[in-house]
């Protein structure tokens, strides 16, 4: 996929501009550049909004300042594709540090066309940092171009356009090579350019990604990583940006500017030694990135197989880890920002598509990851590593979310096994499970807005409607195996046996996405947190203490995918309470602020609890909108059941007092079913109390004066909801 | 391609080695500005000598390829490439790659010989070996195990 550079040079040359912006590019100040970028693509207006005291304080940076900033730009009427919704991207005032690992996280924010509420994604690559570096702690994107254009802020000379840019590529990975080609004016210069694209799958799909570039120079190419959920890339595709480009040199551990750069130096070291140390006899993130979770998860059947229905599988060794130690090339430095010596941005080179417009060609491809493996792999019936790593690709520079694509494709494989579709209704796709070839041809469809493509491409909450509506399915069965919530697909793990992670994925802000809590150990495997008291408070704690991660444009595996020797001695190890002694001493180190662990928790329970209320705000943000499908809670079907019945019997036994010897399978599961919905919403009760909601699942007035957030306009949202508190 | 060497058992410990390197390198006489470093501890019959015996893992780790092997063997580093990340501070195998507090850049032994000519005791030496093979991530993770550690990505 190399691109001829003199040809881009002269493709950019012939660009329309039809804004321009000049700036100062001035120093940081303790993380804050203290301003961020408004853009309106509607009027390619170009201006400077400044960040006040009140924001860091209240909103810290990152996803809190890209929700301050939507939320001041849409009404609650304002749908995704209204031209006032807004892309909000930030990193935070601890991004871009290059002398701690896992420092070069951007946060995206959006009105998600799959949920229809607000959604954030968090994302590596060179783009949040860069960004802040060239002067704007955020970038806002708000309104519809009448073309396709590139925006392209050059934080070396202080000068931001507008151009239309009519013969760059759609797809991300010869965008994003175009890119780096255009705006780069050196060699060296390549690593100095990041671009925000997604591709033509998101110009028809809902599920959309944004896809975030940072140059490698071992492998001389572009690599990307991606801001996968909630259809952020199907917003950037509506607006018809091609790319947002920034450009910025001479990054180093003081470009941050941070207060005292020995205190961050010191705790960061500490952690490039512990990886140094441990990280080959704990998680292998070094050498195979996430992918080490498969036979972990396939051991404890938690592995997502054939849509979520079990959680392992025989072939499921095909895609084991030991695969991947030999495929990715082991080039070392697979950061995807200076400094992460956790280096889990793994790749596959010499990779030689099957299918689809690139047959024939050889790439590389980002991943797969865990997510990817489960979700493109197990869960599909496809044991082929080979297919695994093309969907991969694929779905990569076709700008779609690998995991939406997943779980909506073993979604509507199942279906076609239920006979809810067929091939007459597929345009000849035999969409079995295992099928990798159909599987392969679908994703293409959807790129290309074709046949049944454009209806996978809606995602599985508007699948079930359509298949109910036109094909006369079952309702009912279609929500209990859709595995969905909020809109938003299932991320990849099996929740049957965990209710801590049951509410993990059902009281996401967002929707079900692992980001906020992971508790199946804890619970299932470890009997941490027996109680429903236990549970709510890990629901409380482990989604706040995520959260202050997205406010700092910081990456979680650091945090938990390595851990000092002694830990396990630790009171609370799943809190890995030495890595939190880091982020405190980091965060002051950085802004200033001499902070405590708990005020860090507080920190995210502002912005949290805004979040909960930007939901309401949009319609959503109650207990009704935390609702799970059952596949994600117990058995939905007879084969279901029966294939664990000795755990399921032994639980009737035991939990409810029922002689499952006595009863047919079908009663066995409604009394199950029965049991474990009621469990659900006892758990969401204890939940909510802790949190400070009310019993609907909405933060009390109390709590939001508690938290300095009573805003009017906020106080205006709650409100109405305020009984029974 | 010649390194640095070392005798223990003739160091007298009096510091003149890491005098002379930070002498000739920051034009100040302090141990901390230092590439070679003399410990001594009742434990140990003689002195420990720390300097760097370019092996490579550093340049393995080196996100901007700042650090990089010379024509002459010796690891070099790029100064205007060097983004300050430290991979390779915490991850040199013998902790032998330094940072002053003062600076983003670190600093390591290039085999220059000023501190074997100060040497007072015939400690130090240059010596011939042969240029190691590069690193890989695999060479270094030898043992490959899995079910262990948590998640959260």
């Amino acid at each position: 996929m190399a691109v001829d550079v003199e040809k881009m040079k002269a493709m950019r040359a012939a660009h329309r501009v039809l804004a321009e912006y000049a700036y100062e590019p001035s120093p940081l100040d303790r993380g804050y550049a203290g301003r961020t970028l408004y853009i309106n693509l509607t009027d390619n207006t170009i201006e400077s909004r400044p960040v006040t005291e009140q924001m860091k304080e209240i909103f810290v940076g990152g996803r809190g300042f890209g929700l301050w900033r939507l939320w001041n730009a849409v009404t609650g009427k304002t749908r995704w594709n209204d031209p006032e919704n807004e892309i909000v991207i930030s990193s935070g005032p601890l991004g871009g540090t290059t002398n701690f690992p896992g420092s070069g996280k951007s946060l995206c924010v959006s009105l998600s066309p799959l949920t229809q509420s607000v959604v954030d994604s968090n994302v590596g690559g060179y783009f949040g940092p860069l960004l802040k570096f060239a002067g704007w702690d955020a970038i806002e994107v708000q309104g519809k171009a009448a073309r396709d254009v590139i925006v392209f802020i050059d934080g070396n000379s202080g000068r931001i356009t507008i151009e239309e840019a009519p013969g760059a590529s759609t797809d991300s990975y010869p965008v994003g090579e175009e890119v780096v080609a255009m705006f780069a004016d050196s060699e060296g210069e390549r690593r100095d350019v990041s671009s925000v694209s997604a591709g033509t799958g998101a110009d028809h799909a809902l599920f959309g990604c944004l896809n975030f570039s940072w140059y490698d120079v071992r492998r001389g190419r572009v690599r990307l990583k991606q801001a996968g959920r909630g259809g952020i890339g199907t917003v950037l595709r509506d607006k018809k940006i091609k790319a947002l480009v920034v450009k910025k040199s001479g990054i180093d551990s003081q470009s941050n500017v941070p207060d005292d750069r020995s205190r961050v130096e010191k705790v960061g070291a500490k952690m490039h030694r512990e990886l140094h140390d441990l990280d080959h006899l704990q998680c292998h993130m070094r050498t195979v990135g996430t992918a080490h979770l498969v036979e972990i998860m396939n051991d404890y059947d938690l592995l997502p197989t054939h849509n979520f229905k079990y959680g392992c599988h025989p072939d499921a060794k095909n895609i084991f880890s030991d695969y991947y130690l030999r495929t990715f090339s082991q080039h070392t430095v697979d950061g995807c920002w200076y400094g992460c010596t956790m280096a889990c941005s793994k790749g596959i080179d010499n990779f030689v598509l099957r299918s689809g417009p690139y047959r024939g060609q050889t790439v590389t491809v980002d991943g797969p990851e865990y997510e990817t493996l489960a979700g493109c792999g197990s869960n599909l019936g496809v044991f082929d590593p080979h297919w695994v790593a093309e969907y991969n690709y694929y779905c990569d520079t076709y700008g779609l979310d690998t995991i939406s694509f997943g779980t909506a494709m073993a979604f509507v494989m199942e279906c076609y096994e239920a006979g809810v579709l067929n091939a007459e209704i597929t345009g000849g796709l035999e969409l079995h499970f295992g099928n990798a070839a159909a599987a392969a041809e679908l994703l293409h469809q959807t790129a290309r807005g074709e046949g049944f493509g454009l209806i996978f491409g809606q995602g599985i909450r508007r699948m079930k409607q359509i298949f109910a509506e036109q094909y006369g399915a079952d309702p009912q069965f279609l929500q209990d195996i859709g595995m969905e919530a909020k809109g938003l697909e299932y991320s990849e793990y099996i929740t049957k046996e965990s209710l801590a992670m049951q509410g993990g994925y059902g009281l996401a802000l967002k929707g079900p996405q692992h980001d906020e809590a992971w508790l199946i150990f804890m619970d299932m495997v470890n009997n941490q947190i027996p109680t429903f008291k236990d549970k709510a408070e890990a629901l409380h704690y482990f989604p706040m203490w995520r959260t202050w991660f997205g406010l700092n444009g910081l990456c979680k595996v650091i945090w938990n995918d390595v851990e000092p020797e002694e830990n396990a001695l630790t009171p609370e190890p799943a809190k890995v309470p030495e890595h939190v002694d880091n982020y405190v001493e980091f965060f002051s180190g950085v802004t200033g602020r001499e902070v405590t662990k708990s005020d860090l928790i507080v920190m995210s329970e502002r912005v949290y609890n805004f979040q909960r209320v930007f939901n309401l705000r949009m319609g959503f943000g109650r207990r009704e909108h935390d609702a799970i499908p059952y596949r994600s809670v117990g058995p939905v079907t007879v084969e279901e059941y029966e294939s664990r019945a000795e755990r399921y019997d032994k639980q009737l036994r035991e939990k409810l007092g029922l002689n499952p010897e006595t009863m047919t399978t079908d009663e066995k599961r409604a009394a199950l079913r029965r049991f474990r919905e009621a469990e659900y919403q006892r758990l969401a009760d204890a939940v909510y109390e802790r949190r400070g909601w009310t019993p609907d699942g909405v933060p009390t007035m109390a709590k939001l004066r508690e938290l300095g957030i009573d805003f009017p306009d906020v106080v205006a949202v709650v409100a109405p909801y305020q009984d029974g508190c | 391609m010649k390194v640095l060497a070392s005798r223990p058992e003739l160091c007298v410990a009096c510091g003149a080695c890491e005098e002379s390197c930070a002498m000739a390198f920051f034009k100040v006489p302090e141990r901390d500005r230092s590439a070679i470093r003399i410990s001594v501890s009742p434990e140990r019959a003689d002195p420990l000598i720390a300097f760097c015996d370019q092996c490579g893992e550093c340049i393995a780790v080196c996100p901007t390829q700042a650090l990089y092997r010379a024509k002459n063997g010796i690891i070099r580093l790029r100064r205007q490439d060097c983004t300050g990340c430290l991979a390779c501070v915490g991850f040199c195998p013998t902790l032998v790659m330094y940072v002053h507090p003062d600076d983003t850049v670190p600093f390591k032994c290039i085999a220059c010989g000023v501190c074997v000519k100060e040497c007072p005791a015939d400690a130090l030496f240059l010596m011939e070996v042969d240029v190691p093979e590069p690193v890989t991530e695999l060479t270094r993770s030898i043992r490959f195990k899995t079910g262990e550690g948590t998640h959260g990505s």
